[in-house]
């Protein structure tokens, strides 16, 4: 919510996690798996006003909506994506970061289908 | 309430360590090995349910479905 809480919160998890590291790996690399979470969880309230906003600026842009949301979703993906593969690499399994990233990539391209589609169309029309 | 959720996975981690190597210490291999697994199924629960939950809330707010 506040930074200092989220600065104090992460210094207390690398702390812990450096002790935890040497005697149970598995639950070090758990414990900061958590604190991720936790992390997200208290800054998502602000990241629902920035996006409110953005949604009021695209109405009185009279931008459809429709774009709007498809990068809101891309912005979703990829940040899903970023705490996987991370969390993934941390844990020393880059292999598996790396296939991570490579479905988001795709899952971002197949989202971004209509606006491609939307600029070669208007791309077109320009072109006599 | 969240921190409590860290601390209590940093405790487990320091309980189940110790007691593996006093099993360890005490020649009980066996039974340090499913203290072990005791833990992390623990823990992994914990963080299974709360990644439910910021699953749920990048959906609604990133509007993914």
């Amino acid at each position: 919510m506040e930074i200092w809480q989220i600065v104090g919160l992460a210094l207390v998890v690398t702390v812990i996690g450096v002790v935890l590291r040497q005697i149970r790996p598995e639950i070090a690399i758990q414990l900061t798996i958590l604190a991720a979470i936790i992390i997200f969880l208290l800054i998502l309230g602000k990241v629902k006003v920035i996006i409110d906003l953005l949604q009021n600026l695209a109405d009185q842009a009279n931008i459809s909506s429709y774009y709007l949301l498809i990068v809101l979703k891309i912005v979703g993906i990829a940040y899903l994506a970023e705490f996987g593969a991370q969390i993934c690499r941390d844990a020393g399994e880059g292999a598996l970061a790396t296939k991570v990233e490579m479905a988001a990539k795709v899952s971002v391209l197949v989202l971004a289908i209509p606006i491609i589609a939307a600029i070669l169309e208007s791309l077109v029309r320009l072109i006599p | 309430m969240s921190f409590n959720l860290v601390l209590t996975v940093a405790g487990i981690g320091m309980l189940v360590g110790i007691l593996a190597m006093l099993l360890n210490e005490s020649g009980r291999k066996e039974m340090a090995q499913a203290v072990t697994i005791a833990g992390v199924v623990v823990v992994l629960y914990i963080v299974v349910q709360s990644m439910s939950q910021l699953f749920t809330l990048v959906k609604s707010v990133f509007q993914l479905y």
